[in-house]
């Protein structure tokens, strides 16, 4: 065992152990603390993948970003010191049966699917390739992007609001 | 044990996504469902780039991943004003008790 | 300063009066003095089409200048080859001083019409009107192609019904308006019709294509006669626009529109349309269209003549008086005389609408009083009306220095060469009676008008002189009516630099269409000896056929100066005569020749004859289809309805007991249905997406079996 696979097994354990963990959660602020490790663990398996770039912008935006916003909405949306939140379940049954029976085939689909594996080689700095590609062969993306989170941007904002102008 | 490879990652990818899904199908409350589409989202890019390293596609899935953190960040913004919006309708956000598009 | 430039300044030319258009349509109404902006654009488009004409006529004479851009394209056509339509602008001599006439005509018009319809309450929106219909006359004279004069041709028709009509809550106004707008069509769908046939066999609607492959040889459906039908069938376009008998009616009537409106329309624009596009297709007119054209021109002058004579409505006569001088320009263009007839235009362009607005001024005065029975002594109030009304007559009458006399004399001699040469001397007889005709009623109209004892002292009482702005642009078009602005020798029209402008252009059309004298010069005849009559060289020289004309013009040239003065002297003589001496009684005259006055007052009864042909015809027509309609196919109707009930009484049946079953029946299966699905909508997000994804499983299991 190399000290690559530990390093996956590792990861792997703290990716899928606190996905768990946030799905079973009773406290929802300790669900998102949990949802923080297993962002980071991601990241991990990120840099496993040679995907530098990708790994410290999962931290910065999905940690740094949206961790943050989903905490803001837990402390907008419920007293903090009366903690009254409903943390029941539903759909138990079913949804454990759809999702077991889920699971199965698709990670049985994985393992006999023959993957054509063909490994390129891994480069030491990926910053600048994704920099370059983006003003280049993705620049429509890149820049439709922009307007969306532009767009994203002003109707949270005016639908967050219009309540309040009432 | 075999060397870890693609199918690693997949696996891995496989029980982010069920959790996730388990989060969206199970969870009371909407921010709950949130972070099991997250979840989701998150499990779709280690798919992206593991393909990507495996298959020789260059940084395209990486790329491709990026995008849909981008994607997150914005769905993220716009859905706790939905939620916030929510709570100011109803007082609480609680998906299982919204039905109003029974009627 | 280069051909480009000189194009994009036409283009401005065109546009600016669309631009005042919009502008005073849009906003006209919110703020009242927009109307200056139109006028101050009109102001810019005739200093522009100056400035244009200045350096085309300095720089560029003998070119043409043309730009064309492709406007449909219309791809790979089968049986014809790549196909595409395209509009294109040409600036030639012609082009250049009808921008200028026009434009200084519609300026002109909108500094009177702003003293004239003062206090009008569409006052901004008649501006707005002069605005479009400049614009669509200019289309037509800056246009290189059949199919861009047509689409503006149109918007005349347009813009001279809202014209004629603007004074809608008038009966009679909007009657004219209507009776222009549907006259001109009649001519407009012979125009569409010539239009197709050239463009059905040269796939271009470009002059400059259609006259080449034309001179090639090829003639459409390979036969000369399609060709005179082609220029005939346009020419049909032309007696609507310039009102030629038998499409007259609608010119005299349409004086029902504001007297400005009048000036405009009748004098300088769209009345000249329609000898302008002859003049247009002139090079592919054969013999025959041209005989053709002679004699409908010939006719119309002469016809509307004797009108003139015998109407008491001020604007009636100028309106007849337009007619006959219209049937003059279409019968010199008939006979050849291609300059003459385009010089003409102008010149009339210039006297008539002097007159045009010198009534308008009149009626102005006089409270809208437009009958001359109740005018008389307006001399004495309306001195600058008077004088410069009296140059526009004694241009109109062709005496010696005034415009008139020169391109009047040209005309005449060019119908006499004409005659000499071909024999038909009806035509020539014609022009020249026509020429005392309208000394005759021109000064009829005069001595009526401004001259003897008010015959209404009441209304004499409050005439005035018009304000500056009315008299100012009658100044300016009296003295565009005096000859020095056309040649510096007052008896010979072709030592002017009009003549040398405005060429005859050359024939296309196969030499065995053409007249003798229209052949070519490789066509010429040995032994046909013509006498040189300009001494330049020997005696008994041989001329060419391109020659004979051009010299037998010059043969005739002085005596029909003399003869047409001696004409114009006579008819004046006799209007004095009757109207101011009152040596000879116009109404023992009137009572002697009774049926001809009776014909000539009434117009030769065109319009009842037009009714009882036509209009009534069309009633007959209506009624036999009402009949048609109530009688037999009610009948069939009716009976059809019989029959349907029978048969529905059966469906009747069979829908209440079997169809009815059967909807009762899905009705049954669908509640149940809907009874089991209602269960599964509990509008509660989370339940459907566990639908999603149980479908989702039976979906991987369906594709991949385990």
């Amino acid at each position: 065992m190399s000290i690559y696979d530990f390093i996956f097994y590792l990861f792997a354990a703290i990716t899928v152990g606190s996905a768990l963990l946030v799905v079973s959660s009773d406290n929802i602020v300790r669900s998102a603390f949990y949802l923080l490790a297993t962002f980071f663990g991601v990241s991990g398996l990120y840099v496993l993948l040679g995907a530098d770039f990708v790994a410290v912008t999962q931290i910065m935006v999905y940690i740094g970003g949206i961790l943050i916003l989903l905490l803001f909405g837990v402390m907008l949306t419920s007293n903090i010191t009366n903690v009254e939140i409903k943390k029941g379940m539903k759909n138990l049954l079913p949804a454990i049966i759809g999702i077991g029976i889920l699971l199965g085939a698709v990670i049985s689909m994985m393992i006999d699917t023959r993957w054509k594996i063909n490994v390129g080689e891994i480069p030491q700095t990926t910053s600048y390739e994704i920099g370059k590609l983006l003003i280049t062969d993705y620049v429509l993306i890149f820049e439709l992007l922009g307007i969306l989170l532009l767009i994203a941007l002003i109707g949270a904002a005016s639908m967050a609001r219009r309540e309040r102008s009432k | 044990m075999v060397e870890v490879g693609l199918t690693h990652f997949l696996v891995v990818s496989s029980f982010l996504f069920a959790f996730g899904l388990y989060a969206i199908l199970t969870r009371k409350n909407a921010i709950l469902v949130l972070m099991g589409i997250e979840l989701l989202l998150n499990a779709a890019n280690i798919n992206f780039v593991a393909f990507s390293r495996y298959g020789n596609f260059g940084l395209n899935g990486q790329l491709m991943a990026l995008f849909v953190i981008v994607l997150a960040a914005a769905e993220a913004a716009i859905a706790l004003a939905i939620v916030l919006n929510i709570y100011k309708t109803f007082g609480h956000v609680n998906v299982d008790e919204i039905d109003n598009l029974k009627e | 300063m280069t051909e480009s430039s000189l194009i994009s300044l036409a283009v401005t030319i065109l546009f600016l009066p669309l631009v005042g258009f919009i502008i005073v349509l849009l906003f006209g109404k919110r703020y009242e003095k927009l109307y200056l902006v139109e006028v101050g654009l009109i102001t810019v488009a005739l200093l522009l089409s100056i400035f244009v004409g200045f350096i085309k006529l300095t720089n560029y004479v003998n070119d043409t200048i043309i730009t064309q851009f492709t406007w449909i394209d219309l791809g790979n056509v089968p049986s014809i080859g790549h196909l595409t339509i395209n509009l294109g602008i040409m600036i030639d001599n012609v082009t250049v001083i009808m921008l200028f006439v026009v434009t200084l005509i519609s300026a002109l018009v909108h500094y009177f019409s702003i003293a004239y319809m003062a206090g009008d309450k569409r006052f901004s929106r008649y501006f707005a009107y002069l605005g479009i219909f400049t614009f669509s006359m200019l289309g037509i004279v800056i246009a290189d192609n059949l199919l861009m004069i047509y689409i503006f041709w149109e918007l005349v028709g347009l813009s001279s019904y809202l014209l004629i009509g603007f004074w809608y809550e008038k009966k009679t106004a909007s009657d004219a308006s209507m009776k222009a707008f549907l006259t001109n069509r009649i001519g407009d769908i012979g125009m569409f019709i010539g239009i197709l046939i050239l463009f059905t066999n040269y796939h271009t609607f470009s002059f400059a294509e259609i006259f080449e492959q034309i001179s090639n040889g090829v003639v459409p459906f390979g036969s000369n006669g399609w060709l005179t039908a082609a220029g005939i069938l346009i020419f049909l376009g032309a007696v609507g626009k310039s009102a030629q008998v038998p499409l007259h009616v609608w010119l005299p009537d349409a004086m029902e529109g504001p007297t400005p409106v009048s000036a405009l329309i009748h004098a300088a624009t769209m009345v000249a349309a329609g000898v302008y596009l002859v003049a247009r297709i002139f090079p592919l007119l054969t013999a025959d269209a041209m005989i053709v054209i002679a004699v409908v021109g010939a006719i119309t002058s002469i016809f509307a003549a004797s009108i003139a004579l015998t109407q008491n409505d001020i604007k009636k006569v100028l309106a007849y008086s337009t007619v006959s001088q219209l049937g003059y320009m279409i019968m010199a263009l008939g006979v050849g005389a291609y300059t003459f007839a385009f010089f003409h235009l102008v010149t009339h362009a210039f006297f008539k609408g002097l007159m045009f607005l010198g009534s308008g001024s009149v009626i102005h005065s006089m409270h809208h009083e437009q009958d001359m029975r109740n005018m008389g002594g307006l001399k004495k109030k309306m001195p600058i009306t008077y004088i410069t009304f009296l140059i526009g007559t004694l241009a109109i009458s062709g005496v010696p220095l005034t415009s008139g006399f020169l391109s009047k004399d040209g005309l005449l001699a060019g119908t006499w060469a004409f005659g000499n040469l071909t024999g038909h001397y009806l035509i020539p007889i014609i022009g020249f009676v026509v020429a005392g005709m309208t000394a005759f009623y021109m000064f009829r109209l005069v001595i009526m008008t401004f001259h003897g004892e008010p015959r209404n002292q009441h209304k004499y009482d409050h005439a005035h002189e018009s304000p500056k702005l009315m008299t100012i642009p009658l100044i300016i078009l009296a003295s565009l009516s005096i000859f020095i602005f056309y040649t510096p020798n007052p008896a010979a029209p072709a030592d002017g630099w009009f003549y040398n402008w405005i060429q005859t252009p050359a024939t296309v059309v196969p030499e065995d269409a053409r007249f003798e004298f229209m052949k070519s010069d490789s066509h010429r005849v040995e032994g046909t000896e013509i006498n040189n009559y300009g001494g330049s060289g020997s005696e008994n020289a041989v001329v060419t056929h391109s020659e004979m004309y051009e010299n037998e013009m010059h043969n005739v040239h002085y005596p029909a100066m003399i003869l047409s003065i001696i004409l114009a002297g006579l008819g004046i003589l006799f209007a004095f005569l009757m109207y101011h001496w009152k040596k000879i009684s116009a109404d023992k005259l009137a009572e002697k020749l009774k049926p001809l006055y009776n014909l000539s007052y009434n117009k030769w009864y065109a319009d009842e004859i037009y009714s009882y042909l036509f209009i009534q015809r069309t009633h007959d027509l209506s009624r036999f289809i009402a009949w048609f309609d109530s009688t037999i196919v009610d009948g069939i109707v009716n009976y059809s309805a019989t029959f349907t009930r029978g048969v529905a009484n059966i469906a009747g049946w069979f829908d209440t007991y079997i169809v009815d079953g059967f909807v009762n029946f899905t009705a049954f299966v669908n509640g149940f249905a809907g009874l089991a699905l209602r269960k599964m909508q509990t509008g509660k997000v989370q339940t459907y997406i566990v639908y999603v994804v149980f479908s989702v499983i039976i979906i991987l299991l369906i594709i991949r079996p385990f």
